[in-house]
């Protein structure tokens, strides 16, 4: 039975969480979604699932949401994408929404299609940007499209909900706003907790591993750091500034760096306050990971680098020399300041 | 075991050229290759036959020069191959594309456990994969960086931002998975042969219990409404040769004025 009649437009986000907090990419979802809301005179619910958490969930109104369903079940410790398929699926059934919005996490980017078929409905993958069409009052979905060349704007015209993940940092956390919302809690029938799949552990890549995407800064190195051992310049001057390590997707792929230091298109998109690219050519693939990014310093020994086109400051010469002077500089400032 | 792959064919380059005026790719003179991480799912699949036995067949959707494709993947060791053609297949969005893929996979099928890239290099989306295993009413999982066979199963592990998940799926089941899994293998002369030789299944609609409206273009719940060029710009302070130093001096600045340093 449907909970409630359709009069006003709702907007879902599937929200989430792991390991007992709510994701960044709720309170961004969250956000874009009380903007959108208030273009089709609409309101969002913001759906999460978990086992536990260690939070109040206040924020989650002052970012945007209309009202809270959640799930807590002590089932829903591990990820299972079963499972989330079908409280997805069952809170849409009782809360029926135009719109559905999911990060484009490992989650999401799972759950979301497997929603998306059995709805019967069109499904945007890594949206960079959310709009109302004034006309019609559809979804304007943009994503980049062939390798990142273009962007391109996709539309659900007739089918719902219109469905979309984005990729997280792609838009700011909102500022707070002092309001308060409903909070329902989702009563599910027990069908929506039994799975053919069995969850048996998680285990986090290291003790001391950051998420890049949570940093400041983030100095970041190419192809033209020439040899993995190199890495260790970036490290160094990454560290005095208190920032994390970025790659290109070439260095990846050369395992000079793990995956999760990726940043772009196929990587992570990053939007810290200071980013620094060392060896990099500014692909549009990779640019659009760190476009956003508050300053951008770039350092290539080709004046004609495409980094140079975004960047705010760039030194055109060879990395292997200006590394070690910038870091022997961080290191001077920092002795002296202390 | 009978194993399906699901395979794209997508150019050969990071550096597509554009036809400007229609925000098209321009496919004259770029050559194809498989999905690279397409390729990881059939050395899976390949292995998995290699230990116990059964059949590889692979499936691929595109137009008639997909064969070349399903042709290398026979190389590499799959046993059959099904190109999936249609002219009213064109345009089909995730939705379009994964309804015919689980329709030709129940037509051939059933087969225990059906893998794919977790998502290939031109479209990205990696929606094909739980799409069709969604269609298909079987467990998935994604972004698989290690497969174990375990009784009537898999365990899998994931990895995902911060780290690794390890779940067991019984068979049938279907897995999207990551260029960490293995080390494909070049095809050999002989393998090559056996591929140039193979005769390869094609399936058209009208072999599909599929309505016309649910194909293609028609068939697709999305629309491209608008594409255009992204652009960034930024005024760059530019420093070279002998102004390095003060380069230098700016970036130090800078830091300090945003309280970093
Ligand atoms: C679908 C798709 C997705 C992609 N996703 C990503 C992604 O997520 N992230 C990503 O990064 N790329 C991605 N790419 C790849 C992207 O197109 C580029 O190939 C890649 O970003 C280039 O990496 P790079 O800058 O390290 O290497 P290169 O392009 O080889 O650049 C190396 C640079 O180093 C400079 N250099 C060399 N030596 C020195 C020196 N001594 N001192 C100073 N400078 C020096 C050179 O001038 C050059 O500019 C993707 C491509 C496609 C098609």
């Amino acid at each position: 039975m449907e909970k409630e009649n359709r009069t006003i437009p709702r907007i879902m986000v599937i929200g989430e969480v792991r390991r007992n907090t709510v994701l960044p990419v709720t309170f961004e979802l969250a956000g874009k979604a009380s903007e959108l809301a208030a273009k089709i005179g609409g309101a969002v619910d913001v759906l999460l699932f978990y086992d536990r958490l260690d939070e109040p969930v206040e924020p989650i109104f002052q970012a945007g949401a209309d009202r809270l369903l959640f799930v807590e079940d002590s089932r829903l410790g591990l990820f299972n994408q079963e499972i989330a398929v079908k409280i997805g699926l069952e809170a849409l059934r009782l809360y029926p929404a135009q719109i559905v919005l999911a990060g484009a996490t490992t989650s999401g980017r799972t759950v979301l299609p497997a929603m998306a078929a059995l709805l019967h409905t069109g499904l945007t993958a890594d949206c960079t940007g959310l709009d109302i069409e004034p006309e019609t009052g559809l979804l304007l979905q943009t994503r980049p499209a062939i390798g990142g060349n273009v962007m391109a704007t996709i539309k659900t015209p007739s089918h719902r909900p219109q469905m979309a993940t984005v990729r997280p940092k792609t838009f700011p956390k909102p500022a707070p706003v002092l309001r308060s919302g409903l909070t329902e809690r989702l009563e599910l029938p027990e069908d929506c907790f039994s799975s053919r799949i069995v969850p048996l552990s998680y285990e986090k890549v290291s003790e001391d591993y950051t998420n890049i995407q949570d940093l400041d800064v983030v100095v970041t190195g190419g192809k033209g750091l020439k040899k993995p051992e190199n890495f260790a310049l970036l490290e160094k001057a990454a560290h005095l500034i208190g920032g994390g390590v970025g790659a290109t997707r070439p260095t990846v792929e050369a395992k000079w760096v793990s995956y999760p230091h990726q940043i772009g298109l196929s990587g992570k998109v990053v939007s810290p306050k200071f980013y620094l690219a060392a060896g990099v050519s500014g692909a549009v693939q990779h640019l659009a990971g760190m476009q956003t990014a508050e300053f951008i310093v770039a350092i290539n020994k080709d004046p004609e680098a495409g980094i140079f086109k975004i960047a705010d400051i760039g030194l055109c010469g060879d990395l292997f020399e200006i590394l070690p002077e910038l870091i022997a500089a961080l290191e001077k400032e920092r002795e002296g300041g202390e | 075991m009978r194993i399906a792959v699901l395979l794209k064919q997508v150019p050969d380059t990071d550096e597509v050229k554009l036809d400007e005026e229609k925000g098209t790719m321009i496919r004259e003179g770029i050559g194809t290759v498989i999905n690279p991480l397409d390729l990881q799912a059939i050395e899976a699949g390949r292995q998995f036959i290699e230990q116990e036995g059964g059949t590889l067949s692979v499936f691929s959707m595109g137009p008639p020069q997909t064969e070349e494709s399903l042709r290398e993947a026979i190389a590499m060791g799959a046993h059959t191959a099904t190109l999936i053609t249609d002219r009213k297949f064109g345009g089909a969005d995730t939705w379009a594309t994964a309804r015919v893929l689980s329709e030709v996979l129940k037509r051939n099928g059933p087969y225990d456990l059906i893998l794919a890239g977790e998502k290939a290099t031109d479209g990205e989306t990696g929606q094909v994969g739980p799409e069709v295993a969604a269609m298909l009413g079987i467990p998935f999982s994604t972004y698989v960086s290690e497969i174990d066979k375990k009784n009537d199963g898999v365990i899998v592990k994931r990895t995902v931002e911060d780290g690794y998940e390890t779940q067991f799926l019984p068979f049938p089941c279907l897995l999207t998975v990551l260029n960490n899994l293995n080390q494909p293998e070049m095809p050999t002369l002989s393998g090559k042969i056996r591929g140039h030789a193979a005769k390869l299944e094609t399936v058209t609609a009208s072999d599909l219990p599929i309505p016309e409206g649910e194909l293609g273009l028609t068939g697709s719940p999305t629309r491209v409404s608008k594409v255009f060029y992204p652009k960034i710009q930024r005024k760059c302070e530019m420093y070279a040769l002998s102004d390095i130093r003060k380069g230098i001096q700016r970036i130090v600045r800078e830091l300090k004025n945003r309280a970093i340093l």
